[in-house]
């Protein structure tokens, strides 16, 4: 059904992406590929593997931004997925139902023995969160890992996202973005965590955290007394040598 | 309110899950590989291991094609065409073995150091060194004197361990962590872990660094200084400590050697010296009985500052009031630096105060009773929760010995080295300062063992490997007057030094893992050259003979005689081991292993099972029985288990004893590995909470360390700001002793072995016309490569697939270059051709690129035309080898005058902008290296994993 | 957007084919036109060709063909299934409307109701065609009401052009049509003008500031992509025409599809029948090149949002 399901759960899975905390090391985007070209979507087929002009399938990119400028400039590293909308134009414009959100838990999934390839999803989809299989034809996407997280043969500890499990930083969290109690939704109401493209009205699941300001002095520290004539040495170290100081 | 559609969420993953070690980089963390119908399906973090938790970077999450590669070698591969041609023919290891035996067997009967072995990324360096000992070559070392050796000679003559391997910030309880010079090091993981850490805490990350990326932009605070000059940055801030009397001063009296007493006598042969008792203990001035006493007793009042009248009469002054009359004089000043940094004056002396308030206003107390060396029992365990790290970019510059030791300088004034909240050392550091042993190869014995292990560590001029004449013995002139600290040799010499037969010629040139005609070699193509070059005189090539060890189609595998390959790290064990550099932590020793998880497909062996039959057949004794047979028949798994460095002491410290009851020091047990793969490859050691600080004075620590082995005795190690064994080299240079330096070399080491940190302007800086070279080049390491080997990879070649030239927004600008813009780079020894992009956070003065990026055509069996080739480039051209001539004509190495540290990063470039219609290629572009014989041409598209696909 | 050939020859020769299938069951219904088998045979097999291959062709664009059937499932939500189930249903009528009029020479009566039934029908099917594009958020140069008229008028004007041209073949040209193809081409000329000083001067709703919030720090620019070479988003969506390229493409559309149109209908109507034969002729030539440079820019020009990730304009 390529209509949004009309009866939905509460449970919304999604991730948090902390701004602030991603070194930009690509591992997110490198493990995705590992579980995944072997998971529910396999393969993730890379075309001119070896030769000039390579590319693939990848679910999970990461992009570089500088944003502001002279001290307070940042560089802000920036991995992106599909962000599994509340209202996800991808689901809509899919003309064979190939594309569906589902309702126990708000991830957006593409059904590859249905899909004809129509790249209408990958058009709909303002992230760019799409990827499209040259070699099969078909669309595929971050699947939230479903054969992951939900996978009873894994240890319990195991049933994350392969990009938040391996994330060396820490700045993936995955969780229920639908109950405000959850850990993730609290992150995000701490931190002000917010939507990408707001005005555009996918209501993405997942959030980003700002990166902190930069260049952020610390409270309450002093300035170095600065006597006017500021002693040159030897005198200056003098006081250090009446301390009785015990070994 | 279920999707009507069923997909199976629970697929079968695997049909077994292996542990190991990873090896897509250096940083050795576990992990689990799950393997389903024979193939590897995932392979993920081990959570349960010490040094990544559970997480896998970029690169480890790619071993998967690593392990694929079409570029992995085959068979082994004997020269048929030129050098350089890659025209091989195929033979047999039992072919391969007796030729190279055939080789060496000559040179080992008749002149030993006629062997240059050198390695390169390896692993394993305790068995190389040692098959170089047994070999009987002081011809040996390994890649160190490339990466960091200025950071280890660093801290290891300062502190007795050293930022890189040898200790770690306190990730969980700094509260500012100050950052130098660092794109990615060894702890790979463990750093992204660590700042995840200090960001979700809120502690402040400073990190000083030309460039913002990486690490830089997750910092609360950018420092982009001007390479070369952190120097500077640091004396200031220490400057500026001193004068607010911001320092830890127990500290000092306690742990180091700040109190020492040093004589004060210009011109005679112990200027300079500590003056000492009757036994040789240091002295210092006891405040308590007025006397001058043992420095190192307990109970004293040391007098940090003064003058004393030795009992000869002549004058002593306090280590401390040198160091401060240094650093206190105007000439440190933040005013005085700021310009020439590239950093605010007002910037440095927040720094230096925010430092100070977080490490005395905001220590930590921790409920931690611990003892000291000296018996005391202390309550608690106090904390300055000040940290620093330090890498490359510190120590890639010929000044970068003394910049490192001026961090440390600054560290312990804080009194933050070895607390809890600073920097702490990993077992088994601390080390006694200076460290030991010494470099063996004074005498070289044909047929004979070399008399100890080729690296180690002088401690003055009588302790370097030079002839009467002041020759250098070895052929990369380590521990010679060029490098009297070279504890890791100097790698990057070797071709060079053996093509020139300065100090002489060799006859093999033995390399493993180490693709020096490309990436690790300065002046790439020079190097190549020597490579090719042949003697008119005789025709044979300059250097006769390389046998070399890869496992992949490198460009170095393209100028070898003989190629020995290797399995890929999933098909092989080895060894993480203490005795080599483990992967410890600071709260205790560790070591690991990796354990074959898949068979090879193709006719390789393990290299280091290679190694001990090579020795087994040259007869070399620590790998012979008394009957002349193999002493390791097993290979490298027989030799883990059954060798022993010492009685008791073998390369796996988990396990030891007949029971595997005991751990550290204990017989050899023939079930070590099985208990080693029963705990998932790695074994850890916790200590005790009263062991975990302060190690370097901690009874319980020391006694510990003694018993494993790590050190001989458990006095106090303490810590030498003030360094007597630069003074003795530097007396040398003076006129003093036996031992001195050529007279070409005097200044240089009188300058440059200065007892207490100085900042001078690097090498090439001083010697090119700035106006011509007005810009610093650098390199910085990206995250998801890993040296050269990332680009045979299918997935991470997508990522990084040819690099660009970053300039400074506002130099670009100036220069009228835009994005996309072609421009040539060119040093005083040579020009490259390279594509640019502007950036906003880069030090106005600096270009730089990603390492290793630039593949040469046709190598790693990637079609000729791939971007690594075209648009991918080398800075590696650009950066020579030799500084510019000495007006006497001679041309000394581009290194640290201390350790021989390569100087990378002292790279002076122009750029200028290219023809408009120019060919978007870089340039210089080589000849096509065909693929060898045995390699199949690479895939157009990779399905891997369709194998697993199921029915959804 | 990267401007796929087998999209464009699909929009323009089915709007083109509905066009003029609506106008040939409008007016044949109307009596306007005789249910000449000959006639028939040509207008209603060019309209329903046009169609049919238009349909086939963008099967072209499609990654697993085979499974285009599944491609009607989805009517409740998807314009493209919307077009695509009209696209069939508007078969029936004008299937059944071409027998009438081939086979019993009859277009009155019920086959008159089947002419404006497939009228209608064509109508919602370009109106659907157009509602695929119109319906895409991401693309501002798409998603604004000038789309849908214009692929409506351009579809109307294209099939007027051809009624001209082939009633004049048949001899059985009427006032009305010449006029309808001059009102149309004006109609469509004065849209697709609306349309382009739209998406020339309406301020892009997202920019890189809000496409990664970082916004609130000051200017946001791309430091580096997440792959060295082109990915599939960037081939598709990252497509870009030279500013200078596309006013010069923007002329001949003017030109081709307006101006020389204009002009030949205009021509066409006061001049005797074989010179007005073959200026009808050349203005659907013209406004066939026309139609298909105004296509091509249709997309060449649309800047998908998910390309300021890739540091480019929206
Ligand atoms: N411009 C510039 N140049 C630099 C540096 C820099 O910062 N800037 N850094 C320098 C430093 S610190 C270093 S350490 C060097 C590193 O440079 P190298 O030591 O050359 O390191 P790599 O390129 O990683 O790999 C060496 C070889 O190891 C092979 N190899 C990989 N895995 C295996 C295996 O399992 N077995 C065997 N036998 N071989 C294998 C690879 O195929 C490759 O040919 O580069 C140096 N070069
Ligand atoms: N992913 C990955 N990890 C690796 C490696 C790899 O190839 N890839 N290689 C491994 C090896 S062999 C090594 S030696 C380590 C090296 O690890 P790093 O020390 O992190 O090595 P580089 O990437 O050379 O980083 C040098 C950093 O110093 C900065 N820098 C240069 N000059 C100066 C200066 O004068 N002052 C300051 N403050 N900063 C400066 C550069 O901008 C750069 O960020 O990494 C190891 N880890
Ligand atoms: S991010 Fe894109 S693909 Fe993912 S749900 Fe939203 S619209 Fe769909
Ligand atoms: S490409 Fe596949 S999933 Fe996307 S809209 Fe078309 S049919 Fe649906
Ligand atoms: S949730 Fe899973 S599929 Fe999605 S980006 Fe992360 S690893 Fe990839
Ligand atoms: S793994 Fe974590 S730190 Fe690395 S790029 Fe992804 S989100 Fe950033
Ligand atoms: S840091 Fe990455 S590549 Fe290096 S050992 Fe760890 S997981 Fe492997
Ligand atoms: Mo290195």
């Amino acid at each position: 059904m390529t209509s949004l399901p009309a009866e939905r759960g509460a449970k919304r899975l999604g991730l948090v992406i902390d701004l602030d905390t991603c070194v930009g090391c690509h591992a997110c985007a490198t493990n995705c590929k590992e579980w995944n070209t072997g998971g529910h979507s396999a393969p993730l087929t890379d075309v001119n593997a070896y030769q000039a002009e390579q590319r693939g399938v990848w679910f999970n990119r990461v992009h570089t931004f500088e944003a502001g400028q002279g001290a307070d400039g940042r560089t802000v590293h920036f991995p992106k997925n599909c962000l599994h909308c509340e209202f996800p134009d991808c689901v809509t414009v899919c003309p064979t139902g190939a594309s569906y959100k589902r309702a126990e838990d708000g991830i957006v999934l593409v059904d590859h023995d249905k899909c004809i390839g129509c790249k209408l999803c990958s058009w709909a989809c303002a992230y760019g969160a799409r990827e499209f299989d040259e070699d099969e034809g078909v669309m595929k996407k971050c699947t939230l890992c479903i054969d992951k997280i939900y996978n009873t043969r894994l240890p319990e500890a195991d049933r994350v996202p392969a990009c938040v499990a391996t994330c060396p930083s820490r700045a993936r969290h995955f969780g229920d973005l639908g109950d405000p109690h959850s850990a993730v939704s609290k992150l995000v109401a701490e931190r002000g965590g917010f939507d990408l493209l707001p005005e555009l009205g996918y209501q993405p699941t997942t959030k980003y955290l700002p990166p902190r300001p930069a260049a952020r002095p610390l409270d309450n520290v002093g300035q170095r007394p600065r006597p006017a004539n500021e002693d040159p040495a030897p005198a200056g170290f003098l006081r250090w040598m009446d301390r009785m100081l015990s070994r | 309110m279920l999707s009507e559609r069923r997909i199976d969420l629970s697929p079968v993953v695997h049909d077994e899950v292996k542990y190991t070690t990873c090896y897509m980089c250096a940083c050795r963390c576990g992990i689990r590989v799950h393997l389903k119908d024979g193939l590897v399906r995932y392979i993920e973090g081990n959570r349960n291991h010490p040094t990544n938790k559970g997480v896998l970077c970029g690169k480890g999450s790619s071993g998967i094609m690593q392990h694929y590669s079409p570029a992995r070698l085959r068979k082994p591969l004997r020269r048929v065409g030129e050098r350089g041609e890659a025209k091989f023919e195929e033979i047999e290891w039992e072919e391969a073995l007796a030729l190279a035996t055939d080789w060496l067997g000559g040179i080992r009967a008749t002149d030993p150091k006629k062997l240059a072995f050198f390695t390169g990324r390896d692993q394993s360096q305790s068995l190389t060194g040692w098959w170089a000992n047994q070999f009987g070559t002081p011809n040996f070392a390994a890649h160190g004197g490339f990466c960091s050796v200025n950071m280890a000679a660093g801290g290891l003559y300062t502190i007795g361990g050293s930022f890189w391997e040898f200790g770690e910030p306190d990730w969980d309880r700094a509260k500012y962590f100050l950052l130098f010079g660092v794109a990615e090091d060894h702890d790979s993981n463990p750093i992204k872990t660590g700042l995840g850490k200090l960001k979700a805490r809120g502690a402040k990350v400073v990190s000083v660094n030309p460039i913002r990326t990486g690490y830089s932009a997750v910092a609360d605070e950018w420092v982009g200084i001007r390479p070369g000059t952190d120097g500077l940055f640091v004396m200031a801030l220490i400057h500026e400590l001193l004068h607010a009397d911001r320092i830890d001063d127990a500290y000092l009296v306690r742990y180091t050697n700040a109190p020492w007493l040093v004589i004060r006598a210009p011109g005679d042969p112990d200027h300079g010296l500590f003056a000492r008792g009757a036994d040789g203990a240091p002295l210092c001035y006891d405040h308590a009985t007025g006397t001058l006493v043992d420095a190192r007793e307990a109970n004293i009042m040391p007098a940090l500052v003064g003058t004393h009248t030795l009992p000869d009469g002549r004058k002593a002054v306090t280590s401390f009031q040198l160091l401060a009359e240094r650093y206190m004089a105007p000439e440190y000043s933040p005013d005085a630096v700021a310009e020439r940094c590239g950093v605010a004056a007002a910037d440095i002396r927040r720094i230096a105060m925010e430092l100070a308030h977080v490490a005395f206003e905001e220590a930590i107390e921790l409920d931690i009773p611990w003892t000291d060396w000296a018996g005391r029992r202390h309550e608690t365990t106090i904390g300055r929760p000040v940290a620093m790290h330090a890498m490359r970019g510190i120590s890639a510059h010929t000044n970068g010995f003394h910049t490192c030791r001026a961090i440390h300088l600054l560290q312990v004034l804080l009194g933050a080295v070895e607390c809890p909240g600073g920097f702490r050392f990993k077992p088994p550091f601390p080390k006694p300062i200076p460290p030991g042993p010494k470099p063996a190869g004074k005498t070289v014995t044909p047929g004979k063992p070399l008399g100890g292990m080729p690296l180690g560590f002088t401690t003055g001029p009588e302790d370097l490997l030079v002839e009467a004449d002041g020759t250098p013995i070895r052929i990369d002139k380590a521990y010679s007057w060029e490098a009297p600290l070279s504890s890791h040799g100097l790698m990057h010499m070797v071709i060079t030094n053996a093509w020139k037969g300065d100090p002489y010629p060799i006859d093999t040139l033995f390399m493993y893992m180490a693709n020096m005609s490309w990436n690790s070699t300065m002046n790439t193509k020079g190097v190549m050259e020597m490579l090719t070059d042949r003697d008119p005189a005789t025709g044979e090539y300059r250097i006769p003979r390389i046998i070399y060890s890869d496992a992949y189609f490198s460009e170095m595998v393209a100028y070898a005689d003989l190629i020995l390959p290797d399995t890929t790290y999933l098909e092989r064990w080895d060894c993480i081991s203490l005795l080599d550099r483990p992967i410890c932590e600071a709260d205790g020793p560790a070591d690991a292993i990796r354990q074959p998880v898949v068979e090879p497909d193709r006719d390789v062996r393990a290299f280091q099972t290679v190694l001990l039959d090579l020795g087994a057949r040259l007869g070399l004794p620590g790998m012979t029985n008394e009957d002349g047979s193999p002493k390791f028949p097993g290979g490298y798994p027989d030799y883990i288990v059954n060798h022993e460095r010492t009685p008791g002491i073998g390369p796996l410290a988990g396990w030891r004893g007949a029971a595997g009851e005991t751990f550290g020091r204990g017989a050899v047990n023939p079930d070590q590995l099985r208990r080693y793969v029963e705990n998932e490859c790695f074994w850890a050691h916790h200590l005790e909470p009263g062991q975990k600080f302060y190690k370097f004075a901690n009874r319980d620590y020391l006694e510990f360390a003694v018993h494993m082995g790590f050190i001989a005795s458990s006095d106090p190690i303490v810590l030498q700001l003030y360094s007597e064994p630069m003074q003795k080299f530097r007396l040398a240079a003076e006129g003093h002793g036996s031992v001195q330096p050529p007279d070409h070399l005097r200044a240089r080491v009188k300058e440059a072995f200065d007892p207490l940190p100085v900042w001078y302007v690097p090498f090439e800086e001083a010697k090119v016309d700035t106006d011509a070279f007005p810009l610093h080049a650098l390199t910085q390491r990206p995250m998801i490569m890993y040296h050269s080997w990332g680009s045979q990879n299918a997935w991470l070649r997508q990522i990084l697939g040819s690099n660009k030239l970053y300039v400074a927004a506002v130099t670009g600008r100036r220069m009228g270059i835009a994005d996309g813009d072609w421009v040539r780079v060119t040093s005083h020894n040579g020009t490259i051709k390279v594509q640019v992009k502007l950036m906003e956070g880069l030090n106005p003065d600096t270009v730089w690129t990603w390492n290793a990026i630039g593949k040469r055509a046709g190598a790693w069996n990637l079609a000729p035309d791939a971007g690594e080739a075209r648009k991918g480039f080398l800075l590696n051209h650009l950066i020579s080898e030799l500084l510019p001539p000495e007006s006497c004509g001679r041309r000394l190495s581009n290194s640290d005058p201390v350790t021989g540290q390569a100087a990378w990063f002292d790279l002076r470039v122009r750029i200028e902008k290219c023809e408009p219609g120019e060919e978007a290629v870089s340039e210089p572009q080589f000849p096509v290296i065909e693929r060898p014989v045995g390699l199949e041409p690479a895939p157009e598209v990779n399905r891997y994993g369709s194998a697993f696909r199921r029915p959804r | 957007m990267h401007p796929a050939y087998s999209v464009i020859v699909f929009t323009t020769a089915s709007g083109a084919g509905y066009g003029l299938l609506a106008l040939l069951g409008l007016f044949a219904a109307a009596g306007a036109l005789p249910a000449d088998t000959g006639l028939g045979i040509v207008a209603l097999g060019l309209a329903l060709g046009l169609i049919a291959g238009g349909l086939l062709s963008s099967l072209g664009h499609l990654g697993r063909p085979e499974r285009a059937w599944r491609a009607m499932s989805q009517w409740r939500s998807s314009w493209l299934a919307r077009e695509g189930v009209l696209a069939l249903l508007t078969f029936a009528p004008a299937g059944l409307f071409a027998i009438g009029w081939v086979f019993l020479n009859d277009t009155g009566g019920v086959f008159a109701g089947l002419g404006v039934a497939s009228a209608v029908l064509a109508g919602i099917t370009v109106w659907c065609t157009s509602m695929i594009y119109a319906s895409l958020k991401p693309i501002r140069q798409w998603h604004n009401v000038f789309v849908t008229p214009a692929y409506l008028v351009l579809g109307l004007m294209t099939g007027a052009l051809l009624l001209v041209l082939l009633s004049r073949l048949f001899g059985v040209w009427q006032p009305a049509f010449g006029w309808l193809a001059v009102a149309s081409v004006l109609a469509g000329w004065a849209v697709k003008a609306a349309y382009w000083h739209h998406i020339d001067t309406a301020r892009p709703r997202s920019d890189l500031g809000t496409a990664t919030g970082l916004g609130r720090l000051g200017p946001v620019s791309l430091l580096e992509m997440p792959h060295t070479e082109e990915n599939f988003l960037m081939k598709e969506m990252g497509y870009r025409v030279a500013r200078t390229h596309a006013a010069k493409l923007r002329r001949i559309a003017h030109l081709a599809l307006f101006a020389l149109p204009l002009l030949l209908s205009l021509l066409a109507l006061i001049t005797p029948p074989l010179l007005s034969g073959i200026a009808a002729l050349l203005a659907v030539a013209s406004a066939g090149a026309g139609v298909l440079t105004e296509r091509w820019l249709f997309f060449a020009e649309a800047r998908h949002t998910c390309m300021l990730y890739y540091g480019r304009a929206a």
